[in-house]
């Protein structure tokens, strides 16, 4: 079971994790990612709005999970992508996976999120409550923790 | 070859795609970017930074010295930053 998906509304996290409940494994791990407010030095973001490459992304997500699948035994997999303008404390990405064991679905969950992070084409441009708004610069810490799962 | 742009290159250079016609000899993603910068100052602006500079080809990441064969689009665009 796999439901790869970009949503440009409100994503319900435990709602898009209900269907990995019902697959019969014993593990269930998830990973959700909020927009915050104080991603640069002053704490004044109001909003995320999300970029993307429409005719690259899913077929890059769709890549991520099948690699998943290729390294550990998965019964399912969700992972939804918000696009366009998420407010601070609301998801921008859900990624679940279920197995029959814990180390299969938390190990699958780490290293869907931490690949998409710098495989996936997807751009953040924060919102501040002056009005302004400025792209995201990427981390090379997130270069490191995708590099570490290898080829 | 249809050229596509995110982010902040989008925004540096006005626009969300262009065809461009690049000559025989150019071989690959570098080879384009050379010719795009020889447009002038919006463009020598916008790639200024090589090192933050990402490619894809038809959908797939590449690399510069990608040979660019037969593809149909070129992305162009700053790291990437979901998630």
């Amino acid at each position: 079971m796999i439901i790869v998906r970009v949503e440009p509304g409100p994503l319900d996290a435990a709602a898009e994790l209900s269907v990995l409940a019902e697959l019969g494994g014993g593990a269930l791990a998830s990973f959700t990612g909020i927009a915050r407010s104080d991603t640069n030095d002053h704490g004044n973001v109001t909003a995320i709005e999300l970029e993307h490459y429409p005719a690259m992304t899913l077929p890059a997500l769709d890549a991520l999970v099948q690699d998943a699948f290729a390294r550990w035994p998965l019964l399912g997999c969700v992972l939804v992508h918000r696009t366009g303008l998420v407010p601070v404390n609301q998801a921008i990405v859900v990624v679940g996976t279920a197995s029959l064991h814990r180390a299969a679905a938390l190990e699958s969950t780490a290293f869907l999120i931490d690949r998409l992070k710098t495989g996936a084409p997807f751009w953040k441009k924060e919102h501040r409550s002056g009005g302004s708004a400025h792209w995201v610069e990427a981390r090379s810490s997130d270069d490191a923790a995708a590099d570490k799962w290898g080829q | 070859m249809h050229i596509v742009y995110f982010a902040s290159i989008r925004e540096a250079i006005g626009l969300d795609g262009e065809q461009a016609d690049f000559p025989e000899n150019a071989a690959t993603i570098a080879n384009c970017v050379a010719h795009l910068l020889a447009r002038g100052s919006v463009y020598q602006a916008a790639l200024a930074d090589r090192s933050k500079l990402r490619f894809a080809l038809d959908g797939h990441m590449a690399t510069e010295d990608a040979p660019i064969s037969g593809a149909q689009e070129l992305a162009i665009f700053p790291p990437v930053t979901g998630g």
